[in-house]
């Protein structure tokens, strides 16, 4: 008895901050709990329990992704032993559909802060640039599922793409001008404008949309 | 080539024959059709007759006999007229972002009328029931459904199914019982125009024909999902409102033998439900019977086209034997077709497929307008100010009704509504088109004995909306600053958008939740598994990022032999200090050296280089080896260029058999080469070599530099407009099985263009028309997605 009204009382408080409403916290409560077969925490090797994710060919990312310091708002690297409930919901709502009657601004921060989970997926190792490395690793592992896929392809599509944003980014440069990597300004400029701003969300069947930002 | 004329010619022999055989038969309806038929028919006899009876006449040397080839020559003449007013309405860049071409086509079809009514000249019997039904139909909704861009439209379906089925129904049953309460105004002089008459003039009235403003809309750029409204619209509006007509024709025929009782209603919304889904049922399957018959097909590859072609339009048939929609089975066959078939069929293959049906639903169109131009001037007309004028103010009015309550409701359910401005452009796009036109004319007398104030009154509502909301829909759209699309094609987009898609996918299974992406994982997963095996001919999935990759980098070599090679000695600097990780510059020096060798066309045997691999080669000869190839390749590139746009295929000096040598990847240090296939040459195999990571072993071999020769430069397509360009054709063309996957060293960045393999090179490409660009442009531009990039386990 105690622990369902720890729980509704938790799931309450959760509702106020992070302005879910009861019934989608109850859901992901509930999917919380199956994942951590009722512990209070998840590690990353509960996660290996989800069939459905082996199909996928970044579910290591994914999985670290969760765990991602960056995105937990911990800290500015590494990644955490175990996550609690509140954190499951933090990452979540990075994938709420942005409420488009907030004013600008706010639709502007969120936005960011989407964007900014998707760089540190792309950025392994903290040092805020995306480098040919890191951005191949990305390709490799989206190629991953296709077997008939040369290896070498990642490595020239990456190179591609990182010439790109150089152009994008930087534009014309000197002779002896280096391109360390991408940074999340860079980021941000790849992405000005585009129409992948409206795809960035995962939709309950419910369909509310509600304000990501707290 | 021999293929394609003789499969051109083909329906113009059936229309001949069906005109003759029309004018046997009693039962049509255009009196001068008849007449001329029968009269054509009649000098057919005596033709051949007066060969046979009469042996002994002078032998004239010169005679004239115009009647024989009438129909055909004048069918004929309107379509080449058409033409040159395409063209020239194209070679005025700016005139086909300001008004849509369909008012061209109005325009010439106008000019013929005059010339037959002055001539006082019977015009050629183009338009019967049957011809439009079908042989002029099909094929527009055929390029309707092949073109339609796959992964927008199905992302919106909801919104589109919507739109387009309720639309059409309360436009119809709106704009007819309106005019009907009209026509009891004893005033007007309508009152003989019962309810089921104005019900089924509702109906063909509102089948509007927005594509006509999705070129304008090219220009503009609005976003995407406005743009898909308007497209998916055009697409399901014309099967809806046939399916409709037809069962209000039935249901005209029924009331004068017995009076209509709620029954025959129910049944008339059942039937229409039965036929739209119906149809829609048909076309699916013969869409795979076709697309896997198209797996067998690689030793006779001539026939390919034909095999889509006939599947498409037996769907049509055979769906309109059981009084099923044609028109939504076509449609559904070149949707469910088009992502099997064009991995099947080879190259040639799809690209006469592409301009073939582009073609053929150009010339269709362009007769119906002639036509329709051809009836505005001439004496069947009855106008009737209070009808005509009433018509107009309907079709407005319950088209914003219908726009302004359908989208409210469904900017419920949407993630990101249509704001108000979307809302008005796409009320102000209500376009009507040939489609109206037809289905008036084809009004049977019979039952319609005021069918001439029908046909007037849509002909002026097709001339007010095509000319003044198609001429100045571009402007508003300017001036309601549309939120536009900022599509531009490149690598990181493309890699973006899967990573997305992965990740939602996953976050979705993570957090158990259930949204339209898992829907669209697991039918990816059962395509995967089960559709392709049996569909595709070889399954080797394509990845459309490696695809368009290929495509911008040979878009990249193109525009850097035209910018000149300074830019390129630009980018290759910080590829590869990116390469080797911010750890190695190039001098100054190096890069005067580079601009000095250009002046030299140097062709030096290359070694097989692990320019990658940091540790085991000393830098300076690794770039140098890059440089060179660079310049290797520049030079053949600008050689190339200098003599000429459009390349034969790869026999110029230099550039026969040349292939890139492609960077090695250091990690495991393989190395591939590519082979272009000249025309000539097919199959010949990519290979694979296998390299040690010691640089000694690898100086050893040796190997002959080629580069792929500059062939696909259509300079001539640059009204392209580029944000539109899609790599659906990249897709398909440069993966083909024998060809291997590898390209060399990425240089330059995205701007897209369009690539067509070296088998075309030398064949003309027609611009067939701004309609056909927009659509081809269209159609492509979101097919990012139908080849799907990974493998299931």
């Amino acid at each position: 008895m105690g622990a369902v009204h720890s729980v509704s009382r938790e799931v309450r408080e959760l509702e106020g901050k992070t302005g879910f409403s009861f019934d989608q916290i109850d859901h992901l409560h509930w999917r919380f709990k199956k994942l951590s077969r009722d512990q209070p925490t998840i590690r990353k090797e509960n996660f290996n329990r989800i069939s459905d994710l082996e199909f996928n060919p970044i579910r290591y990312r994914i999985v670290r992704a969760f765990f991602d310091n960056r995105n937990l708002r911990r800290g500015p690297s590494g990644l955490a032993e175990e996550i609690n409930f509140e954190d499951f919901l933090t990452i979540r709502s990075y994938f709420w559909p942005i409420d488009v009657s907030m004013d600008e601004e706010q639709v502007e921060l969120c936005w960011k802060e989407k964007l900014r989970f998707l760089f540190h997926m792309y950025d392994s190792d903290s040092d805020g640039r995306i480098s040919l490395e890191e951005y191949k690793n990305v390709v490799e592992e989206l190629f991953s599922g296709n077997p008939h896929m040369e290896k070498e392809s990642a490595h020239f599509v990456t190179e591609g793409a990182m010439m790109e944003a150089a152009n994008v980014c930087v534009g014309q440069m000197e002779p002896d001008q280096v391109y360390e990597g991408i940074t999340f300004e860079d980021f941000q400029k790849i992405w000005q404008g585009s129409d992948i701003e409206t795809k960035m969300h995962v939709r309950l069947l419910n369909g509310e949309t509600m304000a990501l930002c707290h | 080539m021999f293929f394609r004329m003789f499969v051109a010619f083909s329906p113009w022999n059936w229309l001949l024959l069906l005109v003759a055989l029309k004018g046997a038969d009693a039962s049509s309806d255009l009196n001068s059709s008849n007449s001329t038929a029968q009269q054509w028919n009649s000098n057919l006899n005596a033709r051949f007759a007066a060969a046979s009876s009469e042996p002994d006449e002078r032998i004239s040397v010169f005679s004239l006999d115009y009647d024989y080839v009438q129909i055909p020559y004048e069918v004929t003449l309107w379509i080449l007229l058409a033409s040159l007013a395409k063209i020239g309405f194209h070679l005025y860049h700016r005139l086909p972002g300001l008004m849509p071409e369909s008012c061209l086509l109005i325009l010439v079809g106008v000019l013929v009328g005059c010339i037959i009514f002055g001539t006082d000249h019977k015009s050629p019997p183009v338009m019967d029931s049957s011809i439009y039904f079908l042989y002029l139909l099909p094929p527009i909704i055929l390029e309707g459904g092949y073109f339609m861009p796959t992964r927008p439209f199905f992302e919106n379906i909801g919104s589109i199914l919507w739109w387009a089925v309720l639309g059409a129904l309360i436009n119809a049953f709106g704009i007819g019982l309106s005019l009907y309460l009209i026509c009891q105004i004893k005033a007007f002089g309508l009152s003989d125009v019962n309810l089921l008459q104005n019900l089924l003039f509702g109906s063909l009235i509102s089948a509007v024909d927005p594509v006509a403003v999705l070129a304008v809309f090219e220009e503009a750029r609005v976003n995407e999902p406005l743009y898909m409204m308007i497209f998916g619209e055009a697409l399901l509006n014309d099967g809806i409102t046939v399916v409709l007509y037809n069962i209000l024709i039935a249901f005209t025929k029924m009331h004068k033998f017995e009076d209509i009782e709620p029954v025959d209603i129910l049944a008339g919304c059942a039937r229409f439900i039965i036929v739209g889904l119906g149809g829609a049922f048909f076309g699916i399957i013969f869409g795979f019977i076709s697309a896997f018959i198209t797996r067998f097909t690689q030793n006779i590859s001539a026939i390919e086209p034909l095999i889509v072609f006939m599947f498409s339009y037996l769907s049509y048939l055979a769906a309109e034997t059981l009084y099923l929609s044609g028109i939504l089975a076509i449609t559904a066959c070149a949707v469910t077709m088009k992502k099997y078939v064009e991995e099947n069929v080879s190259q040639t293959s799809y690209t006469t497929i592409k301009y073939f049906m582009k073609m053929l639903s150009s010339v269709s169109e362009t007769l119906i307008f002639i036509f329709m131009g051809v009836s505005t001037v001439g004496k069947n007309h009855e106008w009737n100010w209070a009808f005509v004028c009433f018509t107009l103010a309907f079709c407005q009015i319950w088209r914003a009704i219908s726009v302004f309550a359908l989208f409210y409701v469904s900017n419920q359910f949407r993630t990101f509504p249509f704001s108000i401005k979307d809302q008005c452009i796409i009320f102000y796009s209500g376009v009507r088109g040939a489609g109206s036109f037809s289905l008036a004319f084809l009004l049977p007398l019979s039952l319609f004995p005021r069918k001439k104030m029908f046909v007037t009154a849509t002909l002026v509502v097709i001339y007010f909306t095509a000319f003044i909301q198609g001429i100045t829909i571009g402007p508003l759209v300017r001036y309601l600053d549309v939120k536009k699309t900022n599509k531009k094609e490149s690598i990181n987009e493309e890699l973006h958008i899967r990573l997305m898609d992965h990740l939602k996918a996953g976050i979705e299974d993570v957090c158990g939740q259930w949204s339209h992406y898992q829907v669209r994982d697991k039918f990816k997963k059962f395509d995967h598994r089960y559709l392709r095996k049996i569909l595709i001919r070889t399954n080797q999935p394509k990845s459309s990022i490696v695809s368009l990759y290929k495509k911008l980098e040979m878009k990249q070599a193109i525009e850097m032999v035209e910018t000149g090679v300074i830019r390129s000695t630009v980018f290759l600097v910080p590829y590869q200090t990116q390469r080797i990780q911010g750890t190695k510059r190039l001098s100054p020096e190096d890069v005067e050296s580079m601009r000095d060798i250009l002046t030299r066309n140097m062709y030096q045997v290359r070694q097989r280089t692990l320019s990658y691999n940091k540790y085991n080669l000393k830098p300076q000869s690794s770039e140098k080896q890059a440089k060179e190839i660079l310049i290797r390749r520049q030079n053949t590139l600008r050689e190339s260029m200098r003599k000429g746009h459009s390349l034969p295929g790869g026999k110029q000096a230099g550039t026969k058999n040349i292939r890139y040598l492609s960077f090695p990847y250091s990690s495991d240090a393989r190395i591939a080469e590519i082979t272009d296939e000249d025309s000539s040459d097919s199959g010949s195999p990519s290979i694979l070599f296998n390299a040690q990571s010691q640089t000694d072993q690898l100086q050893e071999r040796q190997l002959t530099q080629e580069i792929i020769p500059m062939k696909r430069l259509h300079k001539g397509g640059k009204t392209f407009s580029f944000g539109y360009q899609s790599h659906a054709s990249q897709e398909e063309d440069t993966d083909r099985v024998r060809r291997a996957a590898v390209r060399p060293k990425p240089l330059f960045h995205a701007v897209s263009e369009e690539y067509e393999t070296e088998e075309e090179s030398e064949e003309e490409i027609l611009p067939i028309g701004s309609r056909w660009t927009a659509e081809h442009k269209n159609g492509r531009e979101h097919h990012k997605s139908h080849s799907p990039l990974l493998q299931r386990k």
